[in-house]
């Protein structure tokens, strides 16, 4: 397929693995995070980590949105779809996520609650098209890249005055999530930053430009195929070795500067910043989510119905946490591979096509560094 | 969940297009994106195009792959 056979070319990839092992100076530790899971999995997926030399190792960021909700926040979402009359649609991964007691929506829905999933948020629209005796709520989760989608299905309810149409909103935003791992006291040190792919198309690679004037640490955003990543790497370790921190773009293909204006207007006209949201690792972090403008107050579900946000525990031993922060890796977890597998995920770190588990997991690679 | 596929748009109609991805074809919205012609790639992500794939920008990188290699090929 154009535009990913050529970015997943062999030959390709043994002369950046070549010009990466050429690059580093013998003797350094490179540590760098790839913030989104979706880099995780290409690492994975392709091996890229078994063609690094062993001077360079990658740590799994918190890119994962699927991951970072709180299970507070999927205990709400329980709570709304086992409500008289109401249809929760919702994107696939988020279904099988454990809330408290270990119920997700999958078995809210096994024991009767209308959970439906759709892939986009116009489904969730013609769902309330075709219901209009109930009320259906589209559980909104994600970074920058499907926020601008959830914006447009709003003002869309509003100017067809869908009024059984409503979305609870948990969209967060990744430069802030970037920000509270750079300023967490006992952070793991990290000497760059492999950015997000589809998020900067959205923000741009101007988003990340304090990241390297305030921290001082290099980012280079990075397409999600394996030859991206590695070219990321590269600009990475040359970078570091000459002791520049700039925001470099490997993704020029798809990503520019100022990004996606239409869409960042359009997110602007409809959302604005909570002073706190609750990330799942991160904990309570300043003006990282979104909610629904006053403007819109008739399709924001937190006012339409009352469902209390209580706080949660996370699941006794479950690592996620630290993993998401890159302190752990999902080998350092005692769930891991025994009683936490994707078929039976205990955290959503194993659930999420995105999460660092499930890719340790799906893709074998831990069975032989055993 | 940001995992998004760059298909080739092949129709427009107003505000959607239809895109194919390796034969397999898809209605996908272009609201959040401006100038898409028929013919150009776009990044598709949960039903709507993200942004424009620049043809340029992908053969420049795919030299910089070939050419910072140490390795002759």
């Amino acid at each position: 397929m154009k535009y990913i056979d050529e970015f997943r070319q062999k030959p390709l990839g043994k002369n950046l693995a070549a010009s990466i092992a050429d690059a580093v100076e013998k003797g350094r530790h490179y540590r760098f995070m790839e913030f989104c899971g979706g880099h995780t999995h290409a690492i994975f997926r392709y091996g890229v980590q078994d063609l690094l030399p062993p001077e360079v190792e990658m740590v799994h960021g918190p890119g994962c949105p699927v991951c970072v909700l709180p299970i507070s926040r999927i205990d709400q979402a329980v709570a709304l779809a086992e409500m008289e009359g109401i249809i929760l649609c919702t994107y696939a991964d988020m279904l099988r996520v454990p809330g408290s007691g270990r119920v997700s929506l999958s078995k809210a829905r096994a024991a009767g609650a209308d959970v439906r999933m759709v892939y986009s948020t116009q489904d969730a629209l013609q769902i309330a098209r075709d219901n209009p005796d109930r009320q259906t709520v589209f559980f909104a989760i994600g970074f920058e890249t499907t926020t601008p989608p959830t914006a447009v299905a709003i003002q869309q309810a509003s100017q067809e005055g869908l009024r059984n149409f409503s979305v609870f909103c948990n969209h967060v935003l990744t430069p802030a999530a970037i920000r509270s791992i750079l300023d967490t006291p006992d952070a793991v040190p990290l000497d760059g930053f492999v950015g997000p792919a589809h998020v900067s198309t959205v923000i741009g690679t101007k988003a990340y430009e304090c990241f390297a004037a305030d921290f001082h640490k290099p980012v280079v955003i990075a397409g999600f195929e394996p030859l991206d990543i590695m070219q990321a790497i590269l600009m990475l370790v040359r970078q570091t070795n000459e002791g520049r921190h700039e925001v470099e773009n490997e993704y020029a293909r798809a990503v520019i500067r100022d990004g996606n204006i239409k869409a960042q207007e359009l997110m602007a006209e409809v959302f604005e910043l909570r002073p706190s949201f609750e990330w799942r690792g991160l904990g309570a972090v300043a003006d990282s989510a979104l909610s629904i403008r006053e403007e819109y107050a008739d399709f924001d579900a937190e006012k339409r119905f009352d469902v209390e946000l209580r706080p949660a525990k996370e699941i006794r031993g479950c690592e996620c946490g630290a993993i998401l922060r890159g302190q752990k890796k999902p080998l350092d977890c005692k769930l891991f591979g025994t009683i936490c597998t994707p078929d039976n995920p205990m955290g959503s770190c194993m659930v999420s096509a995105e999460g660092s588990c499930a890719a340790y997991y799906s893709y074998g690679r831990f069975r032989g560094a055993e | 969940m940001c995992l998004a596929i760059p298909a080739e748009v092949v129709a427009i109609n107003g505000d959607m297009a239809t895109v194919s991805l390796d034969g397999v074809q898809k209605d996908i919205s272009l609201v959040l994106v401006e100038g898409v012609s028929v013919g150009d790639y776009v990044i598709v992500h949960v039903g709507f195009a993200l942004s424009r794939l620049d043809p340029e920008e992908a053969a420049a990188t795919l030299a910089l792959f070939a050419e910072a290699g140490v390795l002759k090929s």
